[in-house]
């Protein structure tokens, strides 16, 4: 019960830093194994703890809008795939000038709305204005204001000029849905161009999704999907125990699992996530502003045990904000590793032989909380006393993210790709590196995803090195699903659940 | 009888006044901003400005309150911060599952409590009344949440009679699924209900047994069964009657654990979401729905009595004579 309540909180807050700490982000259907045979017009119920608060990406409708509309009712002109590649979806060719700021984009033909209406490029331009008009509270809207004009020359034709180079453009492309632009109620209606029309939502209860005979595509391996929305993972894990739910999106309690793991009935799903745990230290607060502290609490905790503790034999460790999904990842769990015998020397070289003390804003919703209780205990051991501070999200964010009044800080960031904050001083944890700033800048207008990918692999090194926060762990991504389903995305990362391959035994 | 119901009446309404001022006020002295649920992390001081003035929470709070009482009289629930739809329907599909999830739990208490409580007095010597006495004891101690855990588990998890949670996406459209889906959310409430309310029914019973009436009705030549039904009910049911009208009222408003551990798209776990989101015209608009319901169903309460005895006829408002 009260891991419910928790969560309930926690999720609001991680919906808003999911949005946001990132550059970007994605993951499409890395499906199952694919059934023999199997019922072309089942129902699939889907259970998740994340309801959209309405049904529009550019008004605050948080990450359950994410999950079940992206890809399923909306469609962006590109897709991201399982393993983090682009691939062409509305677009169905696009070329870049040479100085690279002119992207000339050529639309699919014969795409239909749900309405009926056919895809112009006036539509395209339309649903860009949308997430970059002043309203909007898109999460992609800070890395698409690169955008200086947008033409339509013909209707199957989009160019758009940046003011300047931008290797993500495209990839934040996947991101932005195109929406008819006559289109109207968007926060409790849709039209898209996706394999699924909704159906119905039941606010607080059940958002069903059709299978659109008008599909430009492969038609939806299944005639139906109903997401239904849980407050309590007891509750949800029950629905998939009674089969009110064949799969649920993303498993929160790992206590639960062991009712399914030696069920044959369900399959427990380990897959990749792209949310990393992090002791975020002040770097511009004393004794954080010393890299041999950090490097001292770095290699203090012991990483291992405490995701052992707090998620069971899942889960893994990262030696930076880089997961293993995104394309500049290394491993560098062995930089900043485990070894007291050194925490203590380092300490020494800082002149903090006899410890000193700090206090950890922590966020009362899990796992932080153990995670706060954890570090105390091993940092107990080289002489370094922590007080915990219990803080509500809206503290969290008010108090440590805003005003940067703290000295270390445990939070959860959800995004991938989100490496590139290292090179914003600004940003709340106030690592401030010259060098990296520039890294930081190089490969966002790198000529090539290979020289984008170099200059972040040298910032991944250098705030590993520098123990720019101390990454904890990342979390595992449970899909928990009956057996007679398959097809499912594995690792949903950034919320997104495509439900379109799903097959269910019939 | 139409004067007092005058006077009842404008209580009520001044009532309804006063606690919407005290709700508008203890919320908005709450820590945090509703302008941070609608901006991302990376907002600027002017998206934040921008995103409290399209809310209105930068205005006067006096300018705020008059604004949101006059939204209300004229039905206006206003809208909400978060998910920006107006907050009056969603009240409204949401009482669909609260109010008959509450009556029909507070009618299943009554009849098994009132029976319950009257064995428990009368046979208060023998095994079974001290036992109806002990298990009611405990049913006080019982949390909600506990006892729904129990029941899913036993009754969904293992017999698979009845489903663990949820609510059919179409209502009561799915009359069927609909009722399955309340039974055990309503058997939770009611157990834990009746539990509390057995004492009362017992205590007001042995008031009634000790009585010098009925010792008096029995002399004369009455039945105890004739007597019980003429003097003993009218007299005990008085405070039980206000005792039910407060359970009433608390079911209602706790029904958020039962809504949450049972799944339901009721009033409880809307409100439950909006105070997370600090969304004030969500959390004004379901609390002053449920206080609008509360004093109706202590105006009602107090009407009851009323008719039940009338030695209360000339006061304003009250309990037990």
């Amino acid at each position: 019960m009260s891991i419910k309540k928790t969560s309930l909180f926690g999720t609001a807050t991680t919906a808003v830093l999911a949005v946001t700490l990132t550059a970007c982000g994605g993951g499409s259907g890395g499906t199952g194994a694919s059934g023999g045979s199997y019922d072309k017009d089942a129902t699939v119920n889907i259970g998740s703890l994340y309801e959209p608060q309405n049904l529009d990406n550019t008004a605050g409708g948080g990450q359950g809008v994410t999950e079940a509309l992206n890809g399923n009712v909306y469609e962006g002109l590109f897709r991201l795939t399982d393993d983090g590649k682009i691939e062409k979806l509305l677009a169905q060719d696009y070329k870049v000038s040479g100085d690279g700021l002119t992207y000339t984009f050529t639309l699919r033909d014969g795409v239909k709305f749900h309405s009926g209406k056919t895809l112009t490029s006036e539509d395209v331009k339309y649903s860009l204005e949308k997430v970059l008009a002043e309203d909007s509270q898109s999460a992609r809207k800070s890395n698409l204001e690169v955008v200086k004009d947008i033409a339509t020359p013909d209707a199957r034709t989009v160019k758009v000029t940046l003011s300047q180079k931008s290797i993500s453009f495209v990839y934040n492309l996947s991101y932005v849905w195109i929406i008819n632009s006559e289109a109207k109620n968007l926060k409790t209606t849709e039209d898209g161009t996706g394999p699924y029309e909704l159906n119905k939502w039941t606010r607080g209860s059940a958002l069903s999704l059709d299978r659109f005979s008008g599909y430009w595509g492969d038609a939806a391996a299944n005639k139906q999907v109903v997401f239904h929305y849980y407050k309590d993972a007891t509750a949800l894990n029950n629905a998939l125990l009674t089969n009110a739910v064949d799969v649920v999106t993303s498993e929160q309690s790992p206590d639960a699992l062991d009712q399914f793991k030696n069920n044959q009935n369900y399959k427990v799903n380990d897959g990749n996530s792209t949310t990393k745990l992090l002791l975020a230290f002040n770097d511009r607060a004393k004794p954080f502003t010393d890299v041999k502290v950090r490097q001292a609490v770095s290699s203090a905790i012991d990483d291992k045990k405490l995701l052992e503790s707090v998620w069971g034999g899942y889960g893994k460790l990262i030696g930076s904000m880089v997961p293993p999904t995104d394309p500049w990842y290394e491993d560098l769990t062995g930089v900043n590793a485990y070894d007291v015998a050194r925490a203590k020397k380092l300490l020494k070289e800082a002149g903090y032989e006899d410890g000193f003390t700090f206090t950890l804003d922590t966020p009362n919703y899990d796992p932080h909380p153990t995670a706060a209780t954890f570090i105390k205990s091993q940092l107990a051991k080289v002489g370094i006393t922590v007080k915990i501070n219990t803080i509500t999200a809206d503290e969290w964010y008010t108090k440590v993210y805003k005003n940067r009044d703290f000295t270390a800080t445990l939070q959860e960031h959800v995004n991938d790709r989100d490496l590139v904050w290292y090179g914003n001083p600004d940003f709340y944890w106030g690592y401030d590196n010259k060098q990296v700033t520039k890294w930081v800048e190089q490969a966002e207008q790198a000529s090539s995803t290979a020289e984008q990918t170099e200059l972040l692999k040298k910032v991944n090194r250098k705030t590993a090195e520098d123990a720019a926060s101390d990454w904890l762990y990342l979390y595992p991504q449970i899909v928990v699903a009956n057996s007679k389903l398959s097809g499912y995305p594995l690792n949903g990362l950034n919320s997104q659940f495509f439900a379109y391959d799903i097959k269910k035994e019939g | 009888m139409a004067p007092y119901l005058l006077r009842r009446f404008a209580f009520l309404l001044v009532s309804l006044v006063l606690a919407s001022v005290v709700l508008f006020v203890l919320l908005r002295m709450l820590p945090g901003d509703p302008a941070n649920a609608l901006t991302s992390v990376g907002a600027s001081p002017e998206q934040i400005a921008a995103a409290r003035h399209s809310i209105g929470s930068d205005r006067p709070l006096p300018e705020q309150f008059t604004h949101w009482i006059g939204q209300l009289a004229t039905g206006d629930l206003g809208t909400s911060f978060v998910s920006s739809l107006p907050v009056g329907p969603e009240v409204g599909s949401r009482l669909n599952v609260t109010v008959p999830l509450t009556l029909a739990a507070f009618l299943l208490a009554v009849l098994i409590a009132v029976p319950a409580g009257f064995v428990a007095a009368y046979k208060r010597h023998t095994w079974y009344g001290a036992l109806l006495s002990g298990a009611s004891q405990l049913g006080i101690a019982v949390p909600v949440f506990w006892l729904g855990m129990i029941l899913v588990a036993v009754f969904a998890l293992n017999a698979g009679w009845l489903p663990a949670g949820g609510f059919p996406p179409d209502g009561w459209d799915q009359p069927g699924e609909a009722v399955r889906s309340l039974v055990l959310p309503v058997v939770t409430i009611a157990l834990v209900m009746s539990a509390s309310l057995i004492r009362y029914v017992r205590s007001a019973t042995l008031d009634v047994l000790g009585s010098d009436y009925l010792r008096t009705a029995r002399a004369l030549g009455s039945s105890f069964g004739r007597a019980m039904w003429r003097h003993g009910l009218r007299n005990a049911s008085v405070p039980v009657v206000s005792v039910l009208g407060i359970e009433l009222a608390s079911t209602l408003l706790g029904a958020v654990v039962v809504e949450s551990v049972y799944a339901l798209p009721g009033l409880g776990s809307m409100l439950a979401t909006g105070i997370a989101q600090h969304d004030y015209p969500v959390i004004q608009g379901v609390l002053f729905v449920s206080t609008l319901a509360v004093l109706l169903i202590g105006f009602a309460a107090d009407l009851v009595q009323r008719i039940i005895d009338p030695r209360l006829r000339g006061r304003l408002s009250g309990g037990a004579p």
